[in-house]
């Protein structure tokens, strides 16, 4: 096994971690600021990837798919909460559970009416499109700017959330709403605010991936999975968790797929079940009651 | 509702309801003789028709609907109208028995035609097997035409991994290739891998790895730096549905393609549909049928005419037509036969000469696999597409014959 491979599969690990991130952000913001365990999120970011198809058809760019699609579809998140999710927030969580559990299904149901249940094809655009020489092997040129991108939305979301009023008024709305209340906050439109930032983010990813993986009305299918598994490890709700887990797994699986490729995928949830097991909350996760 | 508004709006009398009411029991109380000739022909449908390959299973419904209709239209078998009764396997062995033997003790289907992943075929195959109900299986497999999961009702329309991968082979490999092989960890791919390997050791190719991946993935970028470690001049994606397309987009997003060629057990329309001609540009597969067949198969014309008429000028897929030859070789064999008696169906299926949609076939004595042709397609580049459904050039279209398959003896039937 020589030094060059490993390398490269330590990279390809590191660009996978990068699209895990992407897909788990939206979930765990949400959660983390709003305690809502949104079961819509795959169905969402395969109505980013749709509506990103849909605008890049129209306006003949990626680029346009790229910033309208999460706009839109985060615009459309934001009618969610407004009308469906706000209603529940005094019951139990169970309730928004079970309805964006429901919600899912009927965004996936409503594509599959409107575009076909087959797929769509969705080219690289052209100006990511080849390999580029990383001088231990090739690597996708487009990878390479979904990991560039990745990072760069981290840098905003962190800055965003540390270092801005928005921020911090965020922050503690998560930890007290009614003290914040009381401060004269406007609660309700902060977390509006909020899930339609965390579904824009997850349409984002929607959109990222079209090039990498088939489009079609499933596809939220997997990520759901995914995006669970990086948020478990991480600690639902935590940021940083999401970053640390994500690489974490991507790097797990790529080693994984060195030796044993068949387990690849299983490899993803053991991690889970061990950090379930020895660190319920996760690795960044607040204990549970603290 | 509505329906009984309509009803009594068109002016039907109380009169009249009740004569038909009576005639209703009368027809009851008939003796069962009678009842049974004009009861319809049953036939059971288990497809995925939710999962990964849901595109393909969709295209088996309609198409199987297609030859029932047709077999309808004129007048049905020995007078009785042919129903298909379509039922979700979710592409799942356990799913896909239950469903079967409730289409056989409950909705006494008079055969059972489908199923598309191969092991969940098995599984539909056991429980026909045990029950003496015939299997029309429209997926392909090896197993299934061994002695071990073999029985007189069983019989096997797909082609089989077999004949795919050497047809494939023949006109990709040569002396001294190199071959790589990216195989999903299930039947179906350790079959697809089990020929291509038999037919490489006869052409003398080399074997330079070989990676396993979990049926269902979406990311195999992992595995793309040790593929191209090996170095190989061909390889080959044993895989299905959209992980098929998945894998043969991320080889191409990754450059494979410049260093080596793509091969394919069996090349999937509607995959290639879904992804569009760059990803699939130059990849080499076999097929059962494909739409450009119609230039020299009259049936294939048919057969498409039939299709577009009734599904907006589409054309059917590859596995599409396997739900059309399945069924319309079983109600040419129940015509023949007169009608459903299991004995002499599963006989006529046995002196069966049909060509139907792609050209002669019939069904081999000893194993029931469905001797035909095998089809060896390369996807066109976007530039060369005559039009939007201009998928394909036919490469090969090798002639069907009995030396394509493992002989009777090597399957474990007494010769």
């Amino acid at each position: 096994m020589d030094l060059e491979l490993i390398l490269m599969q330590l990279f390809s690990g590191v660009a996978l971690g990068a699209i895990l991130i992407m897909v788990a952000l939206g979930l765990t913001i949400i959660f983390g600021m709003l305690g809502i365990v949104n079961f819509a999120h795959g169905a969402l970011f395969m109505v980013g990837a749709y509506a990103g198809l849909y605008i890049a058809e129209r306006t003949g760019s990626f680029w346009w798919a790229l910033v309208l699609a999460p706009l839109l579809v985060g615009v459309f998140g934001m009618l969610i909460e407004r009308f469906l999710i706000r209603p529940l927030y005094k019951r139990s969580i169970d309730d928004p559970l079970l309805l964006t559990f429901g919600l899912g299904y009927v965004l996936v149901e409503a594509v599959r009416i409107i575009f076909g249940t087959d797929g769509v094809p969705f080219s690289t655009p052209s100006a990511l499109t080849g390999v580029v020489d990383l001088g231990v092997g090739y690597f996708p040129i487009y990878r390479l700017f979904v990991v560039g991108l990745v990072a760069v939305i981290l840098i905003a979301l962190w800055l965003g959330l540390e270092k801005t009023k928005f921020g911090l008024i965020v922050r503690a709305g998560a930890r007290d709403p009614l003290i914040m209340r009381v401060l004269g906050v406007d609660i309700s439109r902060l977390w509006l605010a909020v899930f339609g930032l965390g579904v824009a983010l997850t349409a984002l990813g929607g959109v990222l991936a079209a090039p990498m993986r088939n489009v079609n009305p499933e596809m939220g299918a997997l990520v759901l999975a995914e995006a669970f598994v990086v948020t478990v490890i991480g600690g639902m709700g935590s940021l940083l968790g999401a970053v640390v887990a994500g690489l974490g797994i991507g790097i797990a699986v790529s080693m994984t797929a060195l030796f044993a490729p068949e387990m690849a995928t299983i490899v993803m949830f053991g991690l889970m079940a061990l950090v379930l097991l020895v660190r319920p909350q996760g690795l960044f996760g607040r204990p549970v009651g603290a | 509702m509505t329906m009984r508004k309509d009803l009594f709006r068109s002016g039907v009398s109380r009169r009249t309801m009740l004569g038909g009411m009576a005639a209703g029991v009368g027809l009851l109380a008939a003796p069962a003789l009678v009842r049974a000739q004009a009861e319809t022909i049953r036939i059971g449908f288990p497809v995925p028709l939710t999962g990964p390959f849901g595109a393909e299973a969709k295209d088996q419904v309609k198409c199987a609907e297609l030859a029932v209709q047709q077999v309808n239209a004129k007048g049905g078998i020995a007078g009785r109208k042919v129903e298909l009764l379509v039922r979700d396997d979710k592409l799942n062995a356990g799913e896909a028995a239950t469903r079967t033997l409730e289409l056989i003790e409950k909705d006494k289907v008079h055969a059972i035609v489908g199923s598309l992943s191969s092991a969940v075929q098995l599984a539909v195959n056991e429980v026909t097997r045990a029950r003496g109900v015939i299997y029309v299986s429209i997926s392909q497999s090896d197993t299934i035409n061994e002695v071990k999961d073999f029985s007189r009702y069983t019989f096997h329309e797909a082609l089989n991994p077999h004949m795919t991968t050497a047809a494939v082979a023949e006109k990709t490999f040569k002396k001294g290739s190199k071959v790589a092989y990216l195989v999903a960890d299930y039947a179906y791919g350790h079959e697809m891998l089990r020929g291509f390997k038999r037919a490489a050791a006869a052409i003398g190719a080399e074997t330079v790895g070989e990676i396993l991946h979990p049926i269902g993935a979406s990311d195999y970028s992992t595995l793309m730096p040790r593929i191209r470690s090996m170095k190989p001049d061909i390889l080959c994606i044993c895989n299905f549905g959209r992980d098929q397309a998945n894998a043969i987009k991320q080889a191409t997003e990754f450059g494979l393609k410049q260093s080596m060629r793509i091969v394919v057990p069996v090349i999937l329309y509607n995959q290639r549909l879904a992804l569009g001609p760059d990803a699939f540009e130059g990849v080499v597969g076999g097929a059962n049928y494909y739409w450009g067949l119609e230039k020299t198969v009259p049936s294939a014309k048919a057969f498409n005419d039939a299709y577009k008429a009734t599904h907006g000028g589409a054309y059917p897929s590859d596995y599409g037509a396997y739900g059309y030859t399945g069924v319309a070789s079983l109600l040419l064999a129940m015509a023949q036969a007169g009608g459903s008696d299991t004995d002499k169906v599963v006989a006529a299926l046995e002196n069966l000469k049909y060509d139907v949609a792609k050209g002669p076939q019939f069904y081999r004595k000893c194993d029931h696999q469905s001797v035909q042709s095998v089809l060896v397609l390369e996807s066109k580049k976007k530039a060369d597409m005559a039009n939007d459904q201009d998928l394909f050039a036919i490469i090969a279209d090798v002639p069907g014959s009995e030396t394509m398959l493992r002989s009777c003896g090597e399957l474990g039937f007494p010769t």
